[in-house]
């Protein structure tokens, strides 16, 4: 019986994208990420899903087979932090969606604005990342975080999951704002410590009220009606959706710590370049952390001038579970050499290549489904001619559930098109 | 006799300086190989380099095993040290000058030392079609304002083409009172041309006066006009032009204006659509000192790529990748590799773009760029190969004299902190009898 369909893959010649979600792939080095490497090893893909993961596979007879030979196969790259798809051209207001009017604003859906024709997506997957948080940036409470695979014609196909975090910008003592191009706006101590605490009471007023919301609801009042901002509140004050906080600096941070327990609901950390502050706090209360970039300078003028590059290495020290977040649109496909960067300065790899899969899956509460190569999760696959966090490394294949991705994207076409210019 | 001269010889040897010596090091020349070797730095310069180079009496010796020395890093394209930027208020504002606003205090001097850059070209802002002057520094930490100068090199002046210069003229942003010509690429044009036909003016006026002064007659010099001195040295090809631009058609255009009046941009800066008139650069003979792989942060950056720097390269243009920016700065050694992956350019060619090319644009290279005989010593010792992403920076060597050292860095830690607790505790504690308090900020 002939084996339908073998496909030889040649190094950096795409596969055409078809339906087709079933391989077998083989040969490779397989850096599952949740556990050992399997060198020479094998993955079966049947409707988008891992079913085999080993040395010891048959090629089945009824499926494509991939030669991996010589190759690296590692999970696609989740970014927990982006504005993929809601802004396409940072200084042109017009195409952006990222913030929207107001302070309380828990109802929006990142997922609405995504935009899937966007150029960052096959720019930010050609080098392997699949799956990205694209997140609301307004002020305070700024909406839900939906996180999404870089694939699909409609958001519906791209959608891991809708609400998978509401946005927290925790209130800071602000005495400089520096915008461009108007320059500095300086506000005294005492006028910026009010107006954070202003800014502290009605955060909890708002709570307060979802929960008023929430009792009302159960308890079917005559006169309730339905709020949506409200509405929203339920899943996080439920325990059901994580807040995702924004906090940058130390009081910041417990600030947000304090709040989220009293609060009663679960956190993320985002940003915190001071988390290191406040790590065994942060293990103690099992608080995860999306860090930001490594390739960052310093916030203080004393700093020692590797502080942004070290805080991984402390927080995997003190036992912090952490993702990396890359805070861009235009730069996600840089996250491995933020991870890379954190390497260099003292984070072990194997943690690096975990804080832009596994851990970041876990964070988002998707690891059943991604971020690692194991039975039963969606084939999320990057095949590289070596280490994903040295720049030099080509991404030869990527999968999103399965189907093979289209690795060609506007640069690549503008860059063959102008080599050729006679 | 020969016994006198060895102990005349020694006795020099006490007294003057020691060599330094990098001893066992994977050295990336850039310009003549890679070897494994040693290399002697003498009186601030490269003395020797080689595998079998023999180690002199008393040298202050690194023991390099298993790390890798390059050639500092010469950034293009940097605003750090310069306490002002933009001397915004007119389109032409070429009698400004960054050398009299350096500030060698600026901690981003530091830190740029601890990414492995040595010299920097520090340039006016983009905001004027034709902008100030600028400087060309070492990264020389603890020495003042002026010892920070490169001496002897050729002094530069910035362009800007594009959204930058015409954004004052488009609405009234900045806190301008008022809109600021031009508004648009054509008015851009505009303002050079008409600079340069003043500058042409003046010029002829001074020779005119001269060529009376030559023959012995009696002649008025003519006024000294600050801001149009500058564009006479631009065309008398005595200071060096740096032009920001973005797009094909103003890159296209401002070589036309150059051609127009006789003279050459020297580098393009950030030249983002470089790549699709790269054949007209390298006629022109401009060279491009481009971003590694930033885009889409405004219109004009939305067709950049990150094959940009290989593209021209292989066209036959001299590119350098610059950074524009403090962090940036700090890691270009990593955002050279970028040219590896996107374009396919070597290792050497890559750390030239860093080392050798932008030596060559800011015309320096005869003393850096490249670790040869002669040059000035200015290198950087990663503990891995710096093209890597897990490389760090050891140590940095500038005119002989290390200027950055990773393990004092952190050994100095401690002591910071702890001086750094004592202050803030003496701040807190301390009350002057018989002042009056102010509250607690």
């Amino acid at each position: 019986m002939r084996r339908l369909g073998i496909l030889t893959i040649l190094a950096g010649l795409p596969l055409a994208a078809g339906t087709d979600d079933s391989f077998f792939l083989r040969g490779a080095t397989i850096h599952t990420v949740s556990g050992v490497d399997i060198p020479n090893g094998s993955i079966l893909v049947r409707d988008g899903r891992i079913v085999g993961v080993g040395q010891k596979l048959a090629a089945p007879k009824d499926i494509r087979i991939i030669e991996g030979r010589g190759l690296q196969v590692y999970p696609g790259m989740i970014d927990s932090a982006t504005q993929i798809g809601l802004t396409e051209i940072g200084a042109v207001r017009e195409t952006s969606d990222a913030v929207e009017i107001g302070n309380f604003n828990p109802e929006l859906r990142a997922l609405t604005a995504v935009n899937p024709s966007s150029e960052h997506i096959p720019v930010a997957r050609a080098n392997g990342i699949t799956t990205v948080i694209s997140l609301p940036d307004g002020a305070l409470l700024s909406g839900q975080a939906s996180l999404i695979h870089l694939d699909g014609w409609t958001t519906e196909e791209m959608e891991v999951r809708r609400s998978a975090g509401m946005h927290l910008k925790m209130p800071a003592i602000v005495t400089v704002v520096s915008r461009f191009p108007e320059g500095q706006t300086l506000t005294p101590y005492t006028v910026a410590k009010r107006n954070y605490e202003k800014q502290m009471q009605e955060l909890s007023a708002f709570f307060e009220s979802a929960r008023r919301y929430q009792k009302a609801k159960s308890a079917q009042a005559p006169d309730f009606r339905t709020d949506l901002k409200l509405e929203a509140m339920l899943p996080v004050i439920e325990g059901r959706e994580p807040l995702f906080v924004t906090a940058i600096r130390e009081r910041e941070i417990r600030d947000a710590i304090q709040f989220a327990e009293k609060q009663k609901i679960r956190m993320i950390l985002a940003q915190a370049p001071e988390a290191w502050k406040v790590a065994d706090e942060l293990k103690t209360k099992n608080i995860p952390v999306v860090l930001g970039a490594t390739l960052a300078l310093p916030s203080n003028e004393d700093d020692p001038y590797d502080r942004p590059a070290t805080t991984a290495a402390d927080l995997y020290k003190a036992g912090v579970k952490f993702a990396f977040g890359s805070f861009s649109t235009e730069f996600t496909r840089n996250l491995p050499y933020q991870a890379a960067n954190a390497v260099a300065y003292g984070l072990p790899h194997d943690e690096a290549l975990r804080a832009v899969t596994l851990n970041a899956a876990q964070i988002w509460g998707v690891a059943d489904q991604i971020g690692s190569i194991d039975e039963g999760k969606w084939a999320d696959l990057m095949i590289t001619d070596g280490d994903p966090l040295e720049t030099q490394t080509q991404v030869k294949q990527l999968f999103i559930k399965g189907k093979a991705v289209n690795l060609d994207n506007k640069h690549r076409r503008l860059y063959e098109k102008y080599l050729n210019r006679p | 006799m020969r016994k006198l001269v060895a102990l005349f010889l020694a006795g020099f040897a006490i007294y003057a300086a020691p060599d330094t010596v990098f001893r066992n090091a994977t050295i990336l020349t850039v310009t003549r190989g890679t070897l494994k070797g040693n290399l002697i730095v003498r009186d601030g310069k490269i003395a020797d380099i080689g595998d079998n180079v023999i180690i002199p009496i008393g040298a202050n010796v690194i023991d390099a095993t298993g790390m890798y020395l390059m050639p500092g890093i010469i950034d293009c394209h940097s605003h750090i040290i310069a306490e002002s930027i933009n001397e915004g208020s007119v389109s032409v504002s070429s009698m400004v000058r960054i050398g009299d606003v350096l500030n060698p205090e600026d901690i981003a001097i530091y830190r740029a030392l601890a990414g492995g850059v040595t010299t920097a070209n520090i340039l006016h802002g983009s905001a004027n079609s034709i902008g100030g002057q600028c400087t060309v520094v070492k990264m020389r930490w603890g020495k003042s304002a002026s010892e920070l100068v490169f001496e002897g090199a050729m002094p530069g002046i910035k362009f800007a083409l594009g959204e930058n210069p015409k954004r004052r003229g488009a609405t009234p942003a900045f806190g301008a009172t008022a809109v600021r010509y031009p508004a648009t690429r054509m008015g851009v044009e505009d303002v050079i041309r008409e600079a340069f036909t003043d500058a042409k003016a003046y010029q002829a006026s001074w020779r005119a006066y001269e060529a009376k002064r030559a023959k012995g007659e009696i002649a008025i010099p003519p006024a000294r006009d600050l801001k149009l001195e500058p564009l006479v040295e631009v065309l008398d090809g005595k200071r060096l032009v740096h032009a920001h631009c973005y797009r094909q058609d103003e890159i296209l255009m401002l070589l036309q204006v150059a051609d127009e009046f006789g003279f050459r941009i020297r580098t393009l800066q950030h030249v983002l659509e470089g790549y699709k008139v790269a054949k007209e650069i390298a006629a022109h003979g401009a060279g491009a000192s481009t971003f590694s792989d930033w885009w889409a942060y405004k219109v004009e950056a939305y067709d950049a790529i990150p094959y940009n720097a290989a593209i021209m390269t292989r066209k036959g243009v001299l590119v350098s990748i610059n950074s524009d920016d403090a962090e940036l700065m700090r890691h270009l050694n990593t955002e050279a590799a970028k040219t590896m992956k996107y374009g396919g350019l070597s290792e050497t060619e890559a750390l030239s773009l860093v080392t050798i090319n932008p030596a060559r644009q800011l015309m320096i290279d005869q003393r850096v760029g490249s670790l040869e005989t002669g040059k000035d010593a200015d290198m950087v010792l990663y503990d891995k190969h710096p093209l890597s992403n897990f490389a760090k920076v050891r140590k940095v060597m500038i005119d002989g004299q290390i200027y950055f050292d990773r393990d004092k860095d952190i050994a100095a830690r401690p002591e910071r902190d702890a001086r750094k607790k004592a202050l803030m505790k003496k701040g807190t504690e301390e009350k002057k009898p018989g002042f009056a308090q102010r509250p607690t900020q």
